[in-house]
């Protein structure tokens, strides 16, 4: 099946291979699949392809990942520019 | 909405604490309330209670199931069930989907260690295995679960239909049931609600363009008001569902990455459609629709970034940094020629 890619060059997924205990689990809940394992340490192989969800840096137990997480929305980000704050999710949000 | 109306239900009263029986099978009212909320009413109030529920009759070695308490949501799930003896672990997610909770938090490591206390869940089995959907790991810590609770998360597949292969590989996913995809299916699921989301705009856009459609030369005729409202509403209806329904299906073969590029692509599809179809000539009324179009559909498939499943913060952020204000400077552009070109008329 078709996967689809937004922009390039833009997220702020980062990986610290020295923190890395080789758990995996980012291989396992990264819904873009972003991480393989290369010799027992996780390794982004995709970054493109990650939308910033953030469930691979709040299931590293070691804290080798960090990203800015959040929710690619424009209509939450337009929110937040119209009431001075972050953006606000609250309305259309997809799938189950 | 109270779910003792809504399903099939026996309370088990000898049992502390509450534990609910639930079954696969929707009725009626299940099916029209996924239908209502699809297309974008109550969908803020369709919530089911928390708690634990017993699908099947699971023992104290069955699998529990964590999920969120939108209705919507329970449904697909327990649907997906059929034959299994499971717990089903209901968070308090506000009535939200596992992957937006998890995003705002409500589908997170704090309720869940709550629920797991609350419904004395290591009394309830003989196992310590929970299994998340895997997209709940977003607002989920496994570790953290681990530390306070001694239960052990087990990340199940993205898609409730997969929960039953899953198990049945002794709780392996593939690949496939580990990615999120966008198929037409789900995009087109997902455009009826878009149609609530932006409608203030549409009406905004009809009433003036109405208004300004009274106009012809100096004067102000009102005849010719009341017969172009029809006309003008129909082309902002048009350039609306190309935003709204036309960006979504067209998504992967719309040109440029950017959701505010498909969409004028897909405003200025309409655009060309209506010009060969029905009314334009090469005049200025024409360019100032062509405006319309692609700045008004532009705007509704950028907001379309946040029904997608793939775009990033990061990502829209940059996109908006520019469509923006482009949008607005093309859409007032079109409003403008389409002032001059009643001006002149």
């Amino acid at each position: 099946m078709e996967t689809l890619v937004y922009l390039s060059n833009v997220v702020t997924l980062q990986l610290d291979k020295v923190k890395c205990n080789g758990c995996a689990l980012c291989t396992i809940v990264c819904p873009h699949r972003v991480f393989v394992m290369e010799q027992k340490k996780a390794a982004i192989t995709n970054i493109n392809k990650c939308m910033e969800c953030g469930a691979c840096a709040k299931n590293c137990a070691s804290g080798a990942i960090s990203v800015a997480a959040g929710v690619g929305c424009a209509s939450a980000i337009l929110n937040g520019m119209i009431k001075g704050t972050e953006p606000q999710c609250g309305c259309n949000c997809s799938s189950n | 909405m109270n779910i003792e109306n809504t399903v099939s239900l026996r309370v088990d009263k000898s049992a502390l604490p509450v534990i609910r029986h639930i079954d696969a099978d929707w009725t009626r009212k299940d099916f029209m309330g996924s239908v209502k909320v699809r297309a974008g009413f109550g969908r803020d109030n369709y919530k089911v209670n928390s708690g634990l529920y017993a699908f099947g009759k699971p023992d104290a070695d069955s699998d529990i199931l964590v999920t969120a308490n939108y209705k919507l949501t329970f449904d697909v799930v327990r649907r997906n069930l059929k034959g299994l003896n499971v717990w089903l672990l209901v968070l308090d997610t506000r009535g939200v989907n596992v992957w937006c909770a998890a995003g705002k938090g409500t589908f997170g490591t704090a309720e869940l260690i709550k629920r797991i206390t609350e419904t004395n869940l290591s009394q309830m089995v003989n196992h310590r295995r929970l299994i998340v959907p895997q997209l709940g790991a977003v607002g989920v810590a496994a570790h953290k679960i681990k530390e306070s609770t001694d239960f052990h998360v087990v990340y199940g597949p993205v898609r409730a239909e997969d929960i039953k292969p899953f198990i049945r590989a002794n709780y392996k996913a593939t690949e496939t049931m580990r990615t999120m995809y966008f198929p037409i299916k789900e995009r087109i699921k997902l455009a009826p609600a878009e149609l609530k989301l932006n409608y203030k705009l549409l009406l905004f856009g009809i009433i003036l363009l109405t208004g300004l459609s009274g106009i012809e030369g100096l004067k102000f005729n009102l005849a010719k008001l009341v017969h172009d409202f029809w006309g003008v509403s129909m082309l902002l209806i048009l350039a609306y569902l190309s935003g709204t329904f036309l960006t979504p299906a067209l998504l992967p073969w719309l040109p440029f990455r950017n959701f505010s590029a498909k969409g004028a692509f897909a405003g200025f599809f309409s655009w060309v459609v209506v010009a060969m179809l029905w009314r334009f000539k090469a005049d200025l009324d024409a360019l100032s629709w062509f405006l319309l179009f692609v700045s008004l559909s532009s705007y509704i498939g950028m907001n379309f970034t946040g029904a997608s499943t793939y775009t990033s913060l990061s990502g829209v952020k940059k996109e908006m940094k520019y469509a923006l204000p482009l949008q607005i400077v093309i859409g007032i552009a079109g409003l403008g020629l389409f002032l001059v070109s009643n001006l002149l008329s």
